[in-house]
């Protein structure tokens, strides 16, 4: 063993120790930059086609899509591609152009974490035409058939929100009730088995409705084709 | 590593061939190393999250294999740790945009734990016992190896549960409609259950081989 050369390795000094680790930063950092530049727009463009999928699917019949915020002046402006905020709602327009329904996105606690739901609402209808989850980590097998169960979905293909007269409440609640007793159409069937899962759900959407329904009742004329940035096909 | 000293002296393309199996059968980073237990059990509950896993680790091991391997005369002892890091972290980040761009939905089912390949200790555990002391072409076979025998483990864990706790293999039904599946595969318990009895199988084969060679050693745990 050469003494000279071990003493090097035991006691570097300080430049090799700087090269090494500043040189691979600058070589990491380049690599992760030029990675995230490439990836950036492919990822944009996936996450705009998920959530096109996701709305077309609550609203049936919809085949274009505008996004819209709620600004602070309590109105609906045309939204830009990419900005996410909380207060946004996609507008799904038929062949001919008509308002469809509008798709918001609402979240609440489930069994095991935070569900995200998307919801089609139609105010020509004045009811819920669709209900897609998002996100969701419930129990496979058990809590995640609000995902899955065909009876349980069918809960929201047409699912009462009717306005009061006052204009600013729903004349019923949405509430859950056990599998098969709903009698009201404003009633979600739960899941037997998904006991929480399912009551998550009816109150994510109650208490979203209660607040988006009204609002998006009263501005209907707002989200007519005419305004909104257009993102369809 | 003892292996890699003890086939220094035979023919290079028997060393690479040994090379690359020892990963995959005789130092299987599951099944023999029982490294990286935290991918394994969390998501390994059906086939195609497994598949996806284990390759993504491969992709990772064989580049950050590479790469420390080709610095390794350029970095001081002193600082290896956080320079193998450095590059790990960097080659997980890529991986982590690269499976967004190619589906959101796998990288939703995916999760956290394609974050947490950088603490993945099979990673860090060949950049330091092996990339940085042998050549890069051997680092490379090294990584592929270990790779290709950490995909077939969180396969074979991935197709056992999804067979049972779903009824289904990479998302194709197996079963009429009637098969009730056990829940409990899928879940993490699950995971636990199905990696003890791969282990006891891993064992049982080793310690028969042994038994043949007429030396039975005291299996160290």
């Amino acid at each position: 063993m050469n003494n000279a050369r071990q003493d090097k390795v035991n006691h570097p000094g300080s430049w090799p120790l700087y090269r090494a680790l500043v040189g691979v930063g600058v070589v990491c950092g380049l690599l992760i930059v030029s990675v995230f530049v490439l990836t950036g727009p492919v990822i944009a463009r996936n996450e705009a086609a998920a959530l096109q999928r996701a709305v077309f699917q609550v609203l049936p019949g919809a085949i274009e899509r505008a996004s819209f915020t709620l600004g602070a002046d309590q109105r609906f402006h045309g939204a830009k591609e990419g900005d996410a905020t909380r207060d946004q709602v996609h507008a799904g327009y038929d062949a001919d152009g008509r308002l469809v329904g509008v798709a918001i996105e609402a979240q609440g606690m489930g069994y095991q974490d935070v569900i995200r739901v998307l919801y089609g609402y139609a105010p020509d209808r004045q009811a819920i035409v669709g209900m897609h989850v998002l996100a969701s980590k419930e129990t496979p097998g058990l809590g995640d058939k609000i995902e899955k169960d065909p009876a349980f979905r069918a809960n929201f293909e047409a699912l009462d929100v009717t306005i009061a007269a006052n204009g600013q409440s729903l004349q019923r609640p949405i509430e859950a009730v056990k599998s098969g007793a709903k009698t009201l159409p404003s009633q979600v069937d739960g899941i037997t088995g998904a006991t929480i899962s399912s009551k998550a759900i009816a109150s994510i959407l109650r208490n979203s409705s209660a607040r988006w329904v009204p609002l998006v009742y009263r501005l209907r004329a707002e989200l007519e084709k005419t305004g909104g940035v257009d993102a369809g096909q | 590593m003892p292996d890699s000293e003890k086939v220094a002296g035979r023919a290079d393309a028997t060393a690479a061939t040994d090379e690359f199996i020892k990963g995959l059968w005789r130092e299987n980073p599951v099944f023999v190393q029982v490294l990286g237990m935290c991918p394994v059990l969390a998501v390994t509950n059906s086939a195609i999250n497994a598949l996806a896993m284990g390759l993504a680790t491969t992709f990772v091991l064989v580049l950050s294999n590479t790469l420390v391997s080709a610095l390794r005369h350029f970095i001081p002892r002193q600082v290896r740790i956080a320079t193998f890091i450095l590059i790990i972290a960097t080659f997980v980040t890529v991986v982590d945009y690269l499976i967004q761009a190619i589906s959101l939905d796998l990288h939703r089912a995916l999760g956290a734990f394609i974050s947490l390949i950088v603490v993945n200790c099979l990673i860090l555990g060949r950049a330091e016992a092996f990339a940085s002391k042998n050549t890069v072409s051997r680092s490379i076979l090294d990584g592929l190896g270990m790779g290709a025998g950490f995909t077939f483990a969180l396969l074979c864990l991935g197709g056992a549960r999804e067979v049972l706790g779903n009824g289904s293999l990479f998302g194709f039904a197996l079963f009429p409609a009637s098969y009730q599946p056990w829940i409990v595969m899928i879940l993490p318990s699950g995971g636990f259950f199905t990696l003890a009895l791969w282990l006891l199988l891993f064992n049982h084969l080793k310690l028969r081989r042994q038994a043949e060679q007429g030396r039975v050693q005291e299996v160290t745990p």
